[in-house]
């Protein structure tokens, strides 16, 4: 076991520390901190900066876009918020909890209790029907084989694919096992949904049903970050994070001016 | 704080190996086997192999000792029986250099018989035998080759013969040498199948023997019968077609009351034939006392090299088999990488996947093994079916080749797994 879950009272002073430097109200409710978060990529000697300290707090309920060129860290922050990553350098705290610095073990639980990710390619098994797909979560927290039926199904009927739970991947359209992996990330109720480019492998009259499933997710209060290219889609978030070459180049609250010269500095 | 979960309330599912259920994790494991048919058939096959050979061949072998111990030395020899011979009747391994010296080693004589029995306790029996094949016939059937014996004493006591009709030789016949003849169950059913062959004439070596005595039946070792043979009297004419050299025999038999009886009996024949040989101490023996125990140590030595034969093939190729399976498993994994970091990424923990992979290779080892117990049990079956040697299936080479194939099918999927479940969760996505 690492050591911050013996001293808990410690960091969080120290995360309360960060917070107050960085001039965010300790009193509200912030779901994501992370201090200085880097991550080096050795390329054989040459070493790849993918991110160059990043300082992000995001408070629960928020639904935020993250925007920026090709290279210039989104997927690499996905993947460390996400914990399938671990950074180089600097602090991650997901719900109070020091994730920089855990074990292998208890980033496996935090994975599966409290982040729900939805890839561009989907990433369902493609022998295993939808709702054994969804019910995979479930299996690594220990839920009993009934319950995770009804929750799975469940889940699957929040993204309108009640009917479709037998189905492979490869009987569903594009569209369909984008929801499948929805509700996959759903269904073991995450503090965060993380989507990186998951209207990227869709034609645009399939991403906008997508979009509106996250949109309604959003509007239900669940926490949502996505990557995306496309500023109409960033359009729906509430607020938008700029990448550029490894740091945050912008970070907007919706307020269709500021959203405008995001859009436009991400469009660049 | 706001809703912090502590991470310490991961503790109670340490208490498992899994939090996968045993029963989802072999229907897991199934499907798994299905969907990659090439890799499971080898697995299978390997192990399969492995085990059958490992049981069918220590059936055999088994069956061989088995049969040694109950029927052979029984049968053919007696208990607390030793022969004095010029030259050992069980021995292996004999030199070309060895066998010369066998070969002027001074024979046993008719006239060492009695200062031998004159040295040895009055409780002690013994017989003389002189031995070969040979071929008998009737007036009216051809010449068919039979194990005739030519004795004095004690002969039909000491080997447990008894007559199923007739009489046994009687001394008065074997002082005289009569041409009288006791005949095994093959020789009856081969010369008179319908009709009875008391009194009737046997010719061996041109000379007429009449049967007196026909002996029960004996059955067979090693499939060869031990009933076609015909007795007579040391004195009579068949002792000379049997060693041409007058008074010359192949042994003396001596059967003592119990086991101390019989190994003073012999130290004391060992001293007696060394004055008669009129050996220095320094020189070795030049005969051979050889017991029951010679019979069966005799038959160890053969039995230790086959069971390790029996062993150490289908083990070795049991650890082919390992390679291959641990080869075709690495491929799996590595065709499975994708779906490793899959089930990563949704919070399955590195003992989640080793367990995941383990399950699948205990389930196809297991699976295979049993196939392989069937099909050795089936092959010692046939053996024994075809063969004239008698198999039967060891417990202990079951639970070995169980062991031994589901080990091999374990540790082989045990590698790759290990490694497969140490990769991070966004390495593993990343392959193709
Ligand atoms: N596994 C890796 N090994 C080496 N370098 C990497 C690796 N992953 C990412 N990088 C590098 O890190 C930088 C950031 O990559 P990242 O994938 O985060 O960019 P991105 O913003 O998601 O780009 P895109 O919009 O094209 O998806 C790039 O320069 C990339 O080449
Ligand atoms: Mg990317």
């Amino acid at each position: 076991m690492s050591p911050h879950t013996d001293t808990p009272v410690s960091h969080t002073a120290e995360r309360e520390a960060v917070i107050r430097n960085a001039g965010l109200a300790p009193d509200e409710d912030w779901v994501i901190v992370t201090r200085n978060i880097q991550r080096d990529y050795d390329m054989g000697g040459e070493v790849v900066h993918a991110l160059r300290g990043v300082d992000l707090a995001i408070r629960r309920n928020e639904y935020v876009a993250i925007m920026g060129p090709s290279g210039s860290g989104k997927s690499t922050l996905m993947n460390l918020i996400g914990c399938l990553d671990t950074p180089t350098a600097g602090e991650y705290w997901l719900n109070g909890m020091l994730v920089s610095d855990m074990s292998d073990d208890e980033l496996a639980r935090v994975r599966n209790r409290e982040i729900g990710f939805v890839f561009q390619t989907f990433n369902l098994l493609p022998r295993a029907t939808a709702l054994h797909n969804v019910e995979l979560p479930l299996v690594y927290a220990g839920v009993p084989s009934q319950e995770r039926k009804r929750r799975a199904t469940q889940a699957l009927e929040r993204v309108q694919l009640g009917d479709r739970a037998t189905h492979r991947p490869n009987e569903l359209s594009g569209g369909q096992r984008q929801r499948v992996a929805i509700a996959r990330a759903l269904v073991n109720e995450p503090a965060i949904l993380l989507a990186d480019e998951p209207t990227g492998n869709l034609d645009s009259g399939t991403s906008a049903e997508i979009m509106r499933v996250f949109e309604s997710l959003a509007t239900e209060g669940q926490t949502v970050i996505m990557v995306t290219h496309e500023a109409d889609i960033a359009a729906h978030a509430k607020r938008i994070v700029v990448l550029r070459d490894g740091r945050i180049s912008s970070d907007e609250r919706r307020d269709t001016f500021a959203q405008r010269v995001a859009l436009a500095q991400a469009a660049h | 704080m706001s809703g912090v979960t502590p991470s310490r309330s991961a503790s109670p599912s340490r208490k498992r190996l899994t939090d996968v259920p045993f029963l989802e994790a072999i229907r897991l494991a199934l499907s798994q086997i299905r969907a990659q048919k090439l890799k499971s058939f080898f697995t299978l096959l390997g192990v399969t192999i492995g085990v059958m050979f490992l049981i069918a061949v220590v059936a055999v072998i088994n069956g061989m000792g088995r049969y040694m111990e109950e029927e052979f030395a029984g049968k053919l020899m007696g208990v607390n029986t030793f022969t004095l011979r010029h030259r050992p009747y069980f021995e292996m391994h004999t030199t070309d250099e060895e066998w010369r010296s066998f070969a002027r080693r001074p024979r046993i004589y008719l006239h060492d018989v009695e200062p031998v029995v004159k040295a040895l306790p009055p409780d002690i029996m013994w017989a003389v035998e002189s031995r070969d094949q040979i071929p008998v016939s009737t007036k009216d059937m051809r010449p068919r080759d039979v194990e005739a014996f030519a004795v004095d004493g004690s002969f039909f006591e000491i080997r447990n013969l008894n007559v199923a009709s007739g009489r046994l030789i009687a001394p008065h016949e074997f002082a005289s040498g009569a041409k009288v003849v006791v005949i095994g169950q093959d020789v009856k059913k081969r010369f008179f199948p319908t009709t009875s062959a008391l009194g009737r004439e046997l010719r061996i070596g041109g000379v007429p023997y009449r049967i007196i005595g026909v002996m029960e039946e004996q059955g067979s070792v090693f499939g060869l019968s031990v009933d076609k043979f015909v007795v007579g009297p040391m004195n009579s004419p068949l002792a000379r077609l049997l060693n041409r050299r007058f008074g010359v025999i192949d042994g003396i038999i001596l059967k003592s009351s119990s086991m101390q009886g019989m190994r003073d009996g012999m130290e004391r024949v060992r001293q007696v034939m060394r004055g008669r040989h009129k050996l220095r101490p320094a020189q070795p023996d030049n005969f051979s006392i050889e017991t029951t125990e010679s019979a069966l140590t005799f038959w160890a030595k053969i039995e230790n090299i086959l069971v390790m034969a029996g062993i150490v093939l289908p083990a070795l190729g049991l650890v082919v088999g390992a390679i291959v399976i641990m080869n075709i498993m690495l491929v799996a994994v590595a065709q499975r990488t994708r779906e490793i970091g899959i089930r990563k990424s949704l919070g399955a923990r590195r003992r989640d996947i080793l367990s995941q992979f383990l399950v699948e290779a205990a389930t196809l080892s297991t699976i295979g093994a049993a196939f392989g117990i069937l099909l050795g049990i089936g092959l010692a079956a046939l053996v024994a079916q075809i063969s004239p040697m008698p198999a039967s299936v060891a417990p202990w080479s079951v639970v070995t080749a169980v062991i031994l194939g589901a080990g091999v099918g374990i540790i082989s999927g045990m590698y790759p797994a290990a490694r497969a479940a140490r990769l991070d969760p966004i390495v593993a996505l990343r392959q193709e």
